[in-house]
């Protein structure tokens, strides 16, 4: 993992001390809201519906038992004993005081951490794939690149201000596991004739414009990727638009001026930067690449994981995934309980992972963009004992990808921007779907629930999505179809006319009844969606 | 009627004018009439309030309920957590919302 050198820790640090006073000009009413509000969000402090809500960085979705402890920590000690993981990899506090706020951030700062990038029309919190370091099929580690560019983007004076927010995420193999094409930037990782690089694609997002971005540049030698980035962004910088918030994020643009011609001005100003020297020394990126270094695993034993209980059985096969070293697995713990608040954890539960991690998984824990947390490299022989103490804690449901592994924004419940409420939905469709059994049959079904256009749950990319909108004062739903996430990146399509709480509920129950009735073998939902399109799905839907 | 209401400035907490101060129980609150805004203006001025707004409310017997549905759920807590809200005590609060 990466560890703070003095530079960062010291810029962490008076940060730290800037916002402490910001806050007491605010509190000794010195500073009006309207002048201290940019202020806070730039260090993650929104004002929600029912107090101050604090954003955390987590890098990449990055972290060590040390700093999830600390995030327990401040649950407990600052907030109402839990957090709230979310689809940026990052963790959320829903009661926080002003007059906390700096002491936290203080707090956090003791194990190199920090609310940086997670508000403001800057680059925000670069994501990645939650198994990077780990997975078999990845060509590199994408994490020092995802390291590199959170250095190249903290405070970078020219992209503070930026029309509008801009996220990034970094891959480094085939299957997407980070939702890379609907970022502002997403950026493959592979290598070509013996040289690394990334595939570039530009203008993905979601919110109430969703779309998919294009493949802007097939390859860029990573010893370039700085250069080229600090052009996409100048680009956008440059005839990004700032009168309308709606039409400001690259997305807009780059539909408007068309991909060819954006990738033109992209070049000429890649030609320009190139001789700025801004991309690292190879020394640069060694150093930051030796600090992810592989553990030490263990040679493989050749241990094979007791199946004879039936419920730790179901749970290997759900959620854990082969990993590239022999005698080792990728364990996702779901934080989606039936019946449960997707995302959220409670400072006991975090301190258990805190545990497992450091005892199990080399020290490490990953949040994923699905509100889930990872243990990436724990021994095959442990698995038994690290199941037995997630059922102890209660996060041990086996669910992973399937139709109760529902993403939900906050919604109505806590977030000022909602429209409907998100969670009680989600505890619906997973108490109705409760059977794991039934589950299972359905396969992998990726069903995502935004309580508001801004699209935070990610519905456009949900086999199954929800939208939740004000209807006259009233709560309503929209279903959509179709979308994906991932490498079959696809944006869902709305069903028609949208449904009440209960209504959607069942809605939900129709499709998924269609879709057992007319599936043919080997098809996961979302294929078969697509093999059939909406029409048989619409009627058993409406009738 | 119509209430006015924002977030304490210090704490966040929601919160409701009474007609001379400010509750954190929507029971509390006063109707401002047609003061509403100038109530809002001036407390934010004051920096005693952050956000006020006004808002469209009914008289009930329990007290004001909020027309929209988004102050009700800012008047109780999160619908989703009981123990959280103004009265974790009442199985029957979140139906005061919905």
């Amino acid at each position: 993992m990466y560890k703070y050198d003095e530079y960062d820790q010291s810029i962490v640090d008076a940060r730290v001390d800037e916002f402490r006073d910001q806050c007491r000009r605010r509190l000794s009413g010195e500073l009006s809201e309207d002048q201290f509000k940019p202020l806070r969000l730039m260090n993650g402090l929104y004002l929600q519906l029912h107090a101050y809500m604090l954003r955390v960085a987590v890098p990449y979705g990055t972290l060590d038992s040390r700093q999830m402890r600390m995030l327990a920590h401040v649950a407990r000690k600052y907030d109402r004993g839990y957090g709230h993981f979310t689809t940026r990899q990052n963790i959320q506090y829903n009661w926080i005081k002003l007059e906390d706020a700096a002491d936290i951030l203080a707090e956090l700062a003791t194990v190199e951490m920090h609310a940086i990038q997670t508000s403001g029309n800057c680059i925000r919190n670069i994501s990645s794939d939650q198994f990077a370091g780990a997975a078999a099929d990845e060509v590199t580690d994408p994490r020092p690149f995802a390291e590199l560019l959170r250095q190249w983007s903290t405070f970078h004076p020219e992209f503070s201000y930026l029309p509008r927010k801009f996220k990034i995420a970094v891959i480094a193999a085939d299957e997407d596991r980070a939702a890379m094409r609907l970022h502002d930037i997403g950026l493959q990782l592979l290598e070509r004739d013996g040289v690394l690089g990334a595939k570039v694609f530009v203008g993905g997002g979601m919110g109430r414009t969703p779309m998919i971005a294009p493949e802007i540049k097939d390859f860029v030698p990573a010893d370039q990727l700085m250069s080229y980035l600090e052009a996409c962004l100048r680009v956008y910088n440059r005839y990004g638009r700032r009168d309308n918030i709606y039409k400001a994020r690259i997305k807009i643009l780059i539909h408007e001026l068309g991909a060819d011609k954006y990738r033109a001005e992209v070049e000429e100003e890649f030609a320009q930067v190139r001789q700025l020297g801004i991309d690292p020394p190879a020394a640069e990126l060694a150093r930051i690449s030796a600090m992810f270094a592989a553990p030490a695993f263990a040679a493989d034993d050749g241990a094979v994981a007791d199946r004879s209980d039936p419920d730790f059985a179901v749970w290997l096969d759900q959620n854990v995934r082969a990993h590239k070293q022999p005698g080792h697995a990728i364990v996702t713990i779901s934080l989606k309980p039936i019946g449960g608040i997707p995302g959220d954890a409670s400072a006991e539960q975090i301190d258990v992972m805190a545990d497992l991690a450091e005892r199990y998984s080399f020290d490490e824990l990953r949040v994923t963009h699905a509100q889930n947390i990872v243990l990436p490299h724990v021994r095959i022989a442990d698995l038994k004992a690290v199941w037995e103490a997630l059922v102890e804690a209660q996060l041990a449901e086996a669910n992973l990808d399937l139709i109760s592994d529902i993403i939900a924004c906050p919604g109505l419940d806590y977030c000022a921007l909602a429209n409907a409420r998100s969670i009680p939905l989600a505890q619906k469709i997973g108490q109705r779907f409760a059977d794991l059994g039934r589950q299972r049959d359905l396969g992998e079904l990726k069903l995502k629930i935004s309580g508001c256009i801004n699209a935070c749950g990610h519905h456009h990319a949900g086999h199954i999505g929800i939208l939740g909108v004000d209807r006259k004062g009233t709560e309503n739903y929209q279903l959509l179809l179709g979308g994906s996430g991932a490498e079959d990146v696809s944006l869902g399509k709305i069903t028609g006319p949208g449904f009440d709480e209960d209504g959607v509920v069942d809605a939900i129950e129709r499709v998924t009844d269609t879709y057992v009735r007319i599936r043919e073998t080997g098809e996961r939902f979302v294929d078969t969606y697509r093999r059939v399109g909406m029409q048989p799905f619409k009627e058993a839907i409406y009738g | 009627m119509k209430l006015v209401t924002g977030n304490d400035l210090a704490t966040g907490d929601v919160i409701w004018w009474t007609g001379s101060g400010w509750t954190r129980h929507i029971a509390e609150a006063g109707d401002a009439g047609d003061q509403g805004e100038a109530i809002a203006r001036q407390e934010e001025a004051a920096r005693r309030v952050n956000g006020p707004y006004v808002i469209e409310a009914s008289e009930t017997p329990d007290g004001p309920r909020p027309a929209h549905i988004k102050d009700r759920i800012r008047a109780l807590g999160p619908t989703v957590r009981p123990d959280l809200t103004l009265k974790p005590a009442d199985p029957n609060a979140g139906s005061w919302v919905i």
